[in-house]
């Protein structure tokens, strides 16, 4: 027996010596392998007397089996130890910059333009479109301002050139989104609801003017629609659009050749700090001109006024989009300055969606 | 439109504040753009009185006043203050304008401290006209007789206390040209009472030596009615000083009290005016159109030459005025006019508009008359004055002359009470609207409101609804909610192309491109590079030599955003618009677009190697991303001749069959010059409008088909001509059994001068892998075998080249 203890010692000494999986195998077959000192024993087991066999079988069996799991528990150890070295080898320097991955941005005017239809859409309105050049007729005379009239003059209209022998009006830059108004009632008739947003030209350039800039028109015309809803209307968009629980509009009457009445609405707010706060504070905010359609206007769209009413109202989507977002300066909207654009800039994920958020 | 506070009270008898007045008068649309009250820019400035000046112990220049002041008043404590002063009429005994210590100086914009001045303290000022503003005087401190209220504010005495209203007047309100007009507003609105204007003719002793006379194409339309009178042996001196001060208050200079009479009542009273110096008139006026070619120099010492049509005055001499909108200087009063012709006419607004447009007179009696006066108050507007002239100038009068008839303004339209409700939302009673008509001048008889005729802006029953509205004020408005169309979840609103536009946006956000608003229209060279820049695209009335065309295509925009933003040191960029493109001058001649660019690297440098040149590969992955997801169908083909704005060689079309969807390739490098980009510039413009909307509207899906038969791959190299395009090889290998082959993909292509090396010269290799899904049984050695010949035969006989050995 002394004898098989010197071999268990020796053995479990070299597995635990053993520096690797080639040397653990030479242990493996010297003690386990066909000539291996156990197996060699254990054949011998064959040549004993039943009691020798009786008292010497479970002490080999159980060198044997304590000698294979040494072998095992060394192997996976090695194995641990070679992971951890080919691990530790594998180092790399995470704070390296990431694979560049693309950023690109949506304009100001495009995020606004869709929040603001968004908004209305829930209300159900739907987005007319006009052409950009126009004959004066849809852009003036069907709104009610005949030729001579002061608030034509006040438009600062771009006319295109008309060639020799062409006479007649020369067609212009549309100077508001109004004559979509127009187009929109020959086209589909009451009851309406649309809004109309787009591209705008007027002749003025300085620090707070573009020679084109983005409107949105809206309409809506049924049997009995009033001012008050008008108010309704934008009070809800005005809460909606600047993400506030309260809003105050006030309005102010005023003139506009193709409503009647005509107001001007402001929208209460505070400056403290030079910062914008919505629905607070003792300064107003003039924000859009607004009014019931002129009865001239829905003749000129082919709607009887007799039978049908409604209102317009009209904004500056650029300007909407300064005073939402703080954007300093209506000139920058059309550089196209790679800083400004990625600044004031919206993610391709920030589509706007009223049961999520507006602005993203 | 300004005018004082003292000068509505002339109007409108009324207990109301400055402040209600002015929020009124924004709430009835004739919008408070500025409020000038020297109560608070001159409260501080009261009258004191120099107990005693005394030389500076060190300062030859300087006066060491002691000033008796009164803070709270006349009759109040006495307080005395030591005040160095520079002025050289600083005097013992002088009674002048104090300000002390605290008090904002308007004309230097100093706030006055307590102040040490060589050695002495000085705690206040004595003031100078200038330092106040009130005029340019500043030669000595303002002298106020002995007796002059000492502790009274300088402004309550010298009836500087008067403050100054400058309110925005919409086109469509002349009758607010005048104050009348504006106190009638406020009185309708409840905030006092207008006061009666009662005006007596005056009696002509004698017949007008000067004759006036219509021409006859004038009389139906630009000029109905003139009338005027000579008022002889007048004194033209300087008006009075209340006249004065009105005009000042407001801006215009006084001039002579003939021509400040005129003045006045075209702000009072919305009635322009015009006085002649009768000495000077040779014959009778005739009111006439201008033949072309006059010349008249008018009051503003410029010549203007007539053109036909254009309205004039002339007598025997020759023209003498510009009809309605300034007077000649050859026949204009001045002080020493002793005999003057007044003129009072109503002139048709839209002659007068042309007129003014077309000489670029800008003139308080053109602005007035191109927006309507009142013509039925012509005549009493010239007996008015007249009295005032008398009044101030003495002389006498001759009868009226005149010539034409006042303009027929009758007119009524229907008051329903009940459609002002509707519209407006305001439950006004209907008691309420007939007053409110009634106190703006309207006479009502039954349900017909007649408008007054100083009121042309009256068209319809919308007008009535209008004014009622207004005056009740649209403040009271209470939102009312605005029912959906129809109940329920809302419906999607938007139409297939603004669904795309929308789309494509978002996509090339997420390719990593910048959108751009760039304008639409561009310079002439700009526009004729890129195909456009005719006559029938050019503005008439551009507003600079920049934006002179519109834009035939959106590539120069983006290219002149790229060479600034390469100015500023930004090289790589990918920048895109969706907007409008003009083909033609007539409306609807535009098409929305959508152009992508990139220039320079598609990564910055970094560690992993990212960066590389963007390439027309990655304009082409770009285009066809968004084709994609615009729902264009996969089976569009390359094709070449992109055209002239791109490079030959590298450029081409996505298309179905002759409908282009997408133009892409390298932007021709003699734009890029031209625009001073430093390239090369890949990019793409992409027609969503070719794009076809898929027929069926159904969402249901078509069935997947799935196979679990294990699917072949194979690959094959082909030894091709340089020019063969891989399409070509495509389509070919594709075609060999369209059953089983499920795609057919290049994985490498070999071209140059190694390959050239290998293969001979013209000559390029191309790989492709092919794979082969069967559907009915794995396939087996043979019918692999099969497909490849049928492959290799396909493609060696479509581009002539052979396989690669």
């Amino acid at each position: 027996m002394d004898d098989l203890d010197s071999l268990r010692g020796r053995t479990l000494a070299a597995i635990a010596g053993a520096s690797g999986e080639e040397a653990l195998e030479q242990v493996r077959v010297a003690a386990l392998g066909k000539k291996g000192e156990i197996s060699l024993r254990m054949r011998e087991l064959g040549r004993m007397s039943p009691e020798e066999r009786r008292s010497a079988g479970p002490v080999l069996n159980a060198l044997r089996d304590e000698i294979d799991a040494a072998l095992r528990a060394r192997r996976a150890a090695l194995a641990d130890a070679a992971l951890e070295a080919r691990l530790a080898a594998e180092w790399l320097d995470v704070t390296l910059p990431g694979r560049p991955r693309p950023r690109g941005t949506v304009h100001p005017v495009s995020q606004v333009t869709e929040e603001v239809t968004a908004i209305f859409a829930d209300m159900g309105f739907a987005v007319a479109e006009g052409p950009q050049v126009e004959s004066d007729w849809f852009n003036f005379d069907a709104l009610n301002i005949p030729p001579e009239h002061p608030a034509r003059q006040e438009h600062d209209t771009f006319f295109m050139a008309r060639a020799e022998g062409d006479n007649r009006p020369p067609h212009v830059l549309r100077t508001h989104t109004s004559p979509v108004q127009i187009r929109a009632m020959q086209a589909h008739g009451a009851p309406l609801r649309v809004i109309a947003p787009g591209r705008v030209y007027r002749m003025d350039m300085d620090l707070t003017h573009t020679p084109m800039f983005h409107q949105v028109e809206g309409l809506a015309i049924d049997r009995d629609i009033s001012m008050a809803q008008l108010k309704w209307t934008l009070e809800e968009f005005c809460r909606a659009f600047f993400e506030v629980d309260r809003v105050e509009l006030r309005f102010r009457a005023s003139h506009f050749p193709f409503t009647e009445p005509s107001a001007e609405v402001d929208l209460r707010c505070s400056w403290a700090g030079g910062q914008l706060k919505i629905g607070e504070g003792d300064d107003w905010l003039e924000i859009l001109g607004s009014g019931m359609i002129h009865p001239r206007v829905l003749e000129a769209g082919g709607i009887d006024p007799a039978r049908w009413q409604g209102f317009a109202f009209g904004m500056g989507i650029d300007r909407i989009a300064m005073l939402k977002y703080g954007i300093p300066d209506l000139r920058a909207f059309f550089e196209s300055d790679l800083r400004w654009l990625r600044h004031y800039g919206f993610g391709p994920l920030s589509a706007p969606a009223l049961h999520a958020s507006l602005g993203g | 439109m300004k005018f004082t506070l003292s000068w509505l009270a002339e109007h409108l008898e009324t207990e109301a504040s400055l402040s209600e007045i002015t929020e009124a008068l924004t709430d009835l649309g004739l919008e408070v753009e500025e409020v000038s009250d020297p109560g608070r820019s001159l409260g501080a400035f009261r009258i004191a009185r120099v107990i005693e000046a005394v030389q500076h112990p060190n300062a030859d220049r300087l006066r060491l006043c002691r000033v008796e002041t009164h803070p709270e008043g006349p009759g109040g404590p006495i307080e005395e203050v030591q005040v160095v002063c520079g002025a050289p009429n600083a005097r013992t005994g002088l009674v002048g304008v104090f300000a002390p210590v605290g008090t904002h100086i308007p004309g230097t914009g100093i706030d006055l401290a307590p102040g040490v001045i060589r050695g002495v303290e000085s705690n206040g000022m004595l003031c100078s006209e200038r330092e106040l503003m009130v005029s340019d005087e500043h030669d000595g401190i303002i002298e106020l007789p002995a007796d002059a209220p000492v502790g009274a504010r300088y402004i309550d005495h010298v009836g500087l206390n008067d403050p100054m209203i400058f309110i925005k007047i919409t086109p469509n309100r002349p009758d607010a040209l005048g104050v009348r007009g504006i106190a009638r507003d406020l009185a309708a609105r409840g905030l006092g009472r207008l006061k009666p204007l009662d005006i007596l003719p005056v009696e002509g002793r004698f017949p007008s030596p000067v004759g006036v006379r219509i021409d006859e194409t004038l009389r139906d339309k630009g000029c109905p009615l003139f009338a005027g009178r000579l008022i002889r042996g007048v004194r033209n001196g300087p008006s009075p000083a209340w006249l004065q001060r009105r005009l000042r208050a407001i801006g215009l200079r006084p001039i002579s009290a003939l021509v400040d009479v005129t003045n006045y009542f075209t702000y009072d009273l919305n009635r322009p005016l015009h006085v002649f110096d009768a000495t000077l008139i040779r014959g009778d006026l005739r009111i006439h159109p201008a033949t072309g070619g006059e010349e008249i120099e008018a009051l503003d010492e410029r010549r203007y030459a007539l053109a036909p049509g254009m309205m004039l005055i002339s007598d025997d001499a020759g023209p003498e005025s510009i009809a309605g909108i300034m007077g000649g200087a050859a026949s204009g009063v001045s002080e020493g006019t002793v005999d003057v012709f007044l003129e009072s006419a109503f002139w048709d607004p839209t002659t007068i508009a042309a007129t003014g447009r077309a000489l670029k007179i800008v003139s308080d009696a053109r602005y007035r008359f191109e927006r309507g006066a009142d013509p039925a108050f012509t005549l009493p507007g010239l007996e008015a004055a007249t009295r005032m002239i008398l009044d101030l100038c003495g002389g006498e009068p001759s009868e009226v002359v005149m010539d034409g008839t006042v303009p027929d303004t009758t007119r009524a339209y229907r008051l329903e009470p009940s459609r002002v409700v509707s519209l407006v939302g305001l439950n006004i009673p209907e008691a309420r609207q007939r007053a409110t008509l009634e106190a703006l001048g309207f006479v009502l008889k039954g349900d017909m409101a007649a408008p007054p005729s100083w009121r042309p802006d009256i068209q319809g029953e919308a007008d009535l609804v209008e004014e009622i509205a207004r005056i009740a004020s649209l403040s009271r408005l209470e939102g009312k909610p605005l029912p959906r169309p129809a109940a329920g979840v809302t419906r999607p609103v938007l139409t297939d192309a603004q669904r795309r536009e929308r789309v494509a946006r978002r996509m090339l956000a997420s390719l990593g491109y910048n959108e751009c608003v760039t304008y639409s229209f561009i310079d002439a060279e700009a526009a004729q590079l890129f195909g456009g820049g005719g006559d029938a695209v050019r503005l008439e009335n551009p507003i600079s030599s920049e934006m002179t065309h519109l834009r035939p295509d959106l590539l120069p925009g983006l290219l002149r955003a790229a060479a600034r933003n390469q100015a500023r040191g930004f090289a790589d960029l990918a920048l895109f618009e969706v907007g409008p493109v003009f083909a033609g001058g007539e409306p609807g001649e535009e098409a929305l677009v959508v152009t992508g660019l990139r220039v320079g690297a598609t990564a910055p440098r970094d560690p992993h190697g990212s960066r590389r040149p963007s390439d027309v590969f990655d304009v082409r992955a770009d285009a066809e991303e968004v084709l994609s997801a615009l729902g264009a169908p996969s089976r569009a083909q390359i094709g070449r001749d992109a055209g002239s704005l791109w490079h030959p060689g590298r450029s081409g079309t996505i298309a179905l069959g002759r409908n282009v969807l997408a133009r892409f390739g390298e932007v021709h490098p003699r734009l890029l010059s031209a625009l001073d980009v430093k390239g090369p510039a890949v990019a793409f413009t992409l027609y969503p409008a070719a794009i076809p909307v898929p027929r069926s509207q159904s969402f249901t899906r078509p069935a997947l088909g799935l196979h679990d038969l294990q699917a072949v791959e194979r690959d094959f190299a082909f030894v091709l001509d340089a020019q063969v395009e891989a399409q070509s090889v495509v389509q070919a290998a594709a075609g060999a059994d369209k059953a089983l082959i499920e795609r057919v993909a290049v994985f490498d292509e070999f071209t140059g001068p190694r390959a050239e090396a290998q293969m001979g010269p013209g000559k390029k290799s191309l790989a492709i892998t092919v794979r082969l899904q069967p559907t009915r049984q794995t396939l087996t050695d043979e019918e692999i075998e099969a497909v490849s010949a049928r492959i290799i035969d396909k493609v060696t006989r479509a581009t002539g080249g052979s396989l690669r050995g």
